[in-house]
């Protein structure tokens, strides 16, 4: 599944990074909280989020994540969008809430991250 | 090992200073990147420098980031000036924190930092004396296969 079928499953605006959307998503996390994002996912995640500020850009950058959607139609500022741009992070904004946009890319074959990942060091 | 070449970069953190939050990672970062460390291996030392430099922003005054890069491995340096850590056994403990609310609103503060360093790194070793500072280490090894567990 590639970003622009996530974009129109969630009906969502592309905020920024129009030329990587046809890039494919290997899985997805929703989480507001970061720390959980650091430890939980995989390279080419997809982030669901509610939070909005420059951290959520370092993190999905620190962590390879392939694109963010904020939900509940939250906006970030241009300071974020600007980050997410130098870092080839696409952008989207949805109206769907956290449950609700996650629920749809569940149902349409999108995986979340915990198969792959081993919590205890190994 | 005194014989073999290495990449040095250092920076200095500011407690509280959240603007440039990350700012130090990234760079370590763009840096692996240049060399041609692979791509899972350079995302473990990218999420262990930024949860110990998260860490000093966090809870320290000030403090030193220093990333020594060889050929086979990256050593990653992070020492603060601020609280230290009273009692490590717990604050390795998952869930376990002791960041203020406002941290806790931007994302942090989980008490994920400490595990997830020593989760993605091959070695982990931190120091504290309360009210001096704390001193982590890190090594990642570049052909490690941490990495593609972590990854998938």
């Amino acid at each position: 599944m590639n970003l622009k079928e996530i974009q129109e499953m969630l009906d969502a605006e592309l905020v920024c990074g129009a030329e990587w959307i046809g890039r494919d998503v290997a899985c997805a996390c929703g989480a507001d909280l970061m720390s959980d994002v650091l430890a939980f996912t995989k390279e080419r995640t997809l982030l669901l989020t509610g939070m909005t500020n420059i951290q959520v850009i370092r993190t999905a950058e620190m962590s390879d994540c392939i694109g963010i959607v904020f939900v509940r139609g939250k906006r970030p500022g241009q300071e974020v969008v600007d980050l997410a741009i130098e870092n080839e992070l696409p952008l989207f904004v949805t109206d769907f809430p956290m449950y609700e946009a996650c629920g749809l890319l569940y149902k349409s074959g999108l995986s979340g991250c915990s198969k792959a990942v081993c919590r205890h060091g190994g | 090992m005194e014989d073999e070449q290495a990449v040095v970069l250092e920076f200095e953190l500011k407690g509280s200073d959240f603007n440039v939050a990350g700012e130090t990672s990234s760079k370590i970062k763009r840096i692996l990147q240049q060399i041609g460390v692979r791509s899972d291996v350079i995302r473990r030392i990218a999420i262990s420098s930024y949860e110990a430099e998260m860490n000093v922003i966090i809870h320290a005054h000030r403090g030193k980031v220093k990333a020594m890069i060889y050929p086979d491995r990256t050593e990653l340096l992070v020492e603060d000036e601020g609280p230290g850590i009273a009692n490590i056994d717990l604050a390795m403990k998952e869930g376990y924190s002791t960041a203020p609310d406002y941290v806790r609103e931007m994302g942090f503060g989980a008490g994920m930092g400490l595990p997830n360093m020593a989760r993605c790194s091959d070695q982990f070793d931190i120091q504290s004396t309360v009210e001096k500072g704390t001193t982590i280490k890190m090594v990642i090894f570049h052909d490690g296969e941490k990495g593609e567990k972590l990854s998938g």
